[in-house]
């Protein structure tokens, strides 16, 4: 009987690895199958619409709310400090550093990852991928690698996307409704966002949470238990997990860019 | 087909719309537009301490962006923190007699070199070592300097 | 056209196959038949190289399907059509960009011969009128025919049917078991069916299969079966509630289980 808790952690272990090797074997797939859709730019688009456009709306919108935020909750902090006119700095910094890329991470994981997860896992489920491979066409390569790249590719966009529209916002709400200074606004970003040292680095992050998020999401589609229940499960720990890693692959790359 | 344009064009409105959003945040957000100072030329300053100054801090005069550090090192002759300065061939008429302080931009700001000019005739030429030189107020040094006077007034 | 010898296929413990012969010549329609969970499902996904056999060898047209790599076999693969259980219609293209789908990806056709292609198959299962649907709008019925189209779309040399009878009504079965017939002996195919409904295969097939327990228990042509048969064979062809195949799943005896009240060993 004691052993049960032991073997239990034993086997949830075993499992473990071995889903993550599945997943490491099931990325170099994917990456093999990404030369042959050159040749093929029309899948490539298809899924940028589903994965990228689809997401836009919920992007623009949480980007506004959180600059808006930001604007709000810096202004009356750096008030204190009478230093109001360091406002679009502060707003500007969390978004291109922090919340640019990782809030538009986990909504990416929420709203484009799961539907990604989903739609492969009832692909499986319909038989839909083993039906591919009866007709001579390799799914990974017509379906795995098309969205992997698609996601792949959006992330970027979206988060660039995202910090922009937060800076109007706090723009909107510091200069439009607290009164902060326009010009100071605008100079005190310019003089103190480093386009090296804060832009490239945002851009990086948001490239690799695009890279882990489209995985996680393909594969866990992909690997899904073909019933309705396994694609529900499959799809909660796309979102579960993606959270985890963005997060996770924060600190990371955070402590590697910012912490000389 | 008709669907499939309406793809296209969402797909190409959504990338012109990334790339326009990153445009803007490397132009109107960052330092890129002033932090490229054009033709530049390197001037010298040495100081005892430097405080927090970095790479590409600020170079102001009268508060005026001139230029941007563009190295630091330290040399073992003199013990001074050796300070390059990038300074724009447009602001080419600095006196040698020239004062290059390093302060801080507000109470929690970045640290910056302030220059301010002497009243000599002739002017600073690129590669020239500035002599007056004002290091930076360390916060410690300050509050260590503080508690000694008043503990030396009190022993009175 | 297709050998099997000696197949031995496990999935972990359970063995699904242990050790069965198949012959199926070409130009017939061959059925294999058994009860739910005899593996027949597998037996298709072994000849089509999508599961590996622990032992055995399968032979397809000449070529020892578990030894192909990757590209022999997609090559071999284009020349097999399959038509599966659900149908497994690509849900978001239209009836017809399901039946273009693999004319696209294997051939460089323009897109005029393409159309005719599709809606010469299409006319060949009398839905040329549904070309525009979405799998969703389609019936059970229709599904199964547009899947057959689409296994028929490369002109095959064998199409292989996982159950195309289960969950029908009368009439599409009617219609599938005429489509299956038309269809071999139209297009010279080799057609392999894989059904637990008596009455439908025995109509169409040249010869019959009957699997059970990981072996072959019974072959012959459907007449000869049905006199010959073993009484395991009689049982699953006349549909008998008992008889070699007990009613009971094992359990110990009811009067025990009962005296035993609320103690489970």
């Amino acid at each position: 009987m004691i052993l049960d808790p032991l073997q239990r952690l034993g086997r949830s272990g075993i499992s473990f690895f071995g889903r993550l090797g599945r997943g490491n074997v099931f990325l170099l797939q994917t990456l093999a199958g990404l030369p042959a859709l050159l040749l093929r730019p029309g899948l490539i688009v298809r899924q940028i619409y589903s994965v990228g456009v689809l997401t836009l709306l919920i992007i623009l919108v949480s980007g506004l709310f959180v600059g808006m935020v930001l604007g709000l909750q810096g202004y009356n902090t750096l008030a204190d400090f009478g230093a109001e006119e360091s406002l679009g700095v502060a707003v500007a910094l969390a978004l291109v550093r922090e919340l640019g890329p990782v809030v538009t991470g986990l909504l990416f994981a929420g709203r484009a990852g799961s539907a990604l997860t989903a739609e492969i896992g009832l692909m499986k489920a319909t038989e839909q991928l083993s039906g591919m491979e009866m007709m001579a066409v390799d799914p990974m390569k017509r379906v795995i690698a098309p969205r992997f790249l698609a996601g792949f590719l959006s992330m970027p966009l979206l988060a660039a996307i995202f910090s922009a529209v937060g800076v109007y916002g706090g723009f909107f709400v510091g200069v439009g409704l607290l009164g902060v200074d326009e010009g100071a606004y605008w100079s005190q970003m310019q003089a103190n966002v480093d386009l090296q040292d804060d832009i490239y680095n945002g851009v990086i992050k948001s490239i690799v949470f695009g890279f882990a998020v489209a995985w996680i999401a393909v594969f866990e589609g992909y690997d899904a238990v073909p019933t309705s229940e396994g694609v529900s499960r499959a799809t909660t720990r796309t979102v579960v997990h993606s959270a985890l890693v963005v997060l996770g692959l924060d600190f990371v790359l955070t402590a590697l860019m910012f912490g000389d | 087909m008709k669907q499939s344009k309406a793809v296209e064009i969402g797909v190409g409105l959504f990338v012109a719309a990334g790339m326009a959003a990153l445009f803007m945040l490397a132009m109107k957000v960052s330092n890129l537009s002033t932090g490229n100072i054009g033709e530049s030329y390197t001037i010298i300053a040495a100081f005892d301490n430097i405080g927090g100054l970095k790479v590409r801090s600020p170079v102001t005069v009268s508060g005026v962006r001139v230029g941007r550090v563009d190295s630091i090192s330290y040399d073992f002759e003199t013990f001074e923190a050796v300070v390059g300065l990038r300074i724009g061939t447009a602001y080419d008429k600095f006196p040698e007699d020239t004062t290059a302080s390093i302060f801080t931009a507000g109470l929690l700001g970045e640290q910056y070199v302030a220059l301010d000019p002497g009243g000599s005739d002739d002017n600073l030429e690129p590669g020239d070592r500035i002599q007056l030189t004002q290091s930076a107020l360390v916060l410690e040094q300050m509050i260590g300097q503080f508690l000694y006077n008043t503990a030396a007034s009190e022993g009175e | 056209m297709v050998q099997v010898r000696n197949l031995v296929f496990a999935r972990g413990e359970r063995m699904i196959f242990d050790g069965i012969d198949l012959d199926i010549a070409r130009g017939s329609v061959t059925a294999i038949m058994g009860p739910s969970g005899t593996g027949k499902t597998t037996l298709l996904k072994l000849i089509g190289g999508q599961l590996c056999p622990q032992s055995g060898s399968i032979t397809v047209d000449g070529e020892n399907v578990p030894g192909l790599g990757i590209s022999a076999l997609y090559k071999l693969r284009q020349r097999m059509g399959m038509m599966f259980q659900s149908g497994a219609l690509l849900t978001d293209m239209s009836v017809f960009d399901n039946i273009a789908f693999p004319i696209r990806e294997h051939t460089d056709l323009p897109e005029t011969l393409v159309r005719d292609l599709v809606l010469m198959k299409l006319q060949a299962v009398g839905l040329r009128g549904a070309s525009n649907l979405m799998p969703n709008e389609l019936s059970g019925g229709m599904a199964r025919r547009v899947a057959m189209a689409r296994a028929i779309a490369l002109d095959p040399m064998m199409v292989m049917y996982d159950e195309p009878f289960t969950g029908q009504d009368p009439i599409s079965k009617g219609i599938v078991v005429k489509l299956i017939h038309e269809l071999n002996a139209a297009l010279g195919l080799t057609s392999i069916v894989v059904s637990h409904d008596v009455q439908e295969t025995a109509a169409i097939a040249d010869y019959v299969y009957l699997l059970s327990g990981g072996k072959v228990v019974d072959q012959g042509a459907p007449d000869s079966l049905w006199e010959s048969a073993s009484e395991w064979s009689q049982q699953f062809l006349n549909g008998e509630p008992d008889g070699p195949v007990p009613f009971h799943y094992p359990a110990p005896a009811f009067r025990d289980d009962l005296i035993g009240g609320g103690r489970r060993a």
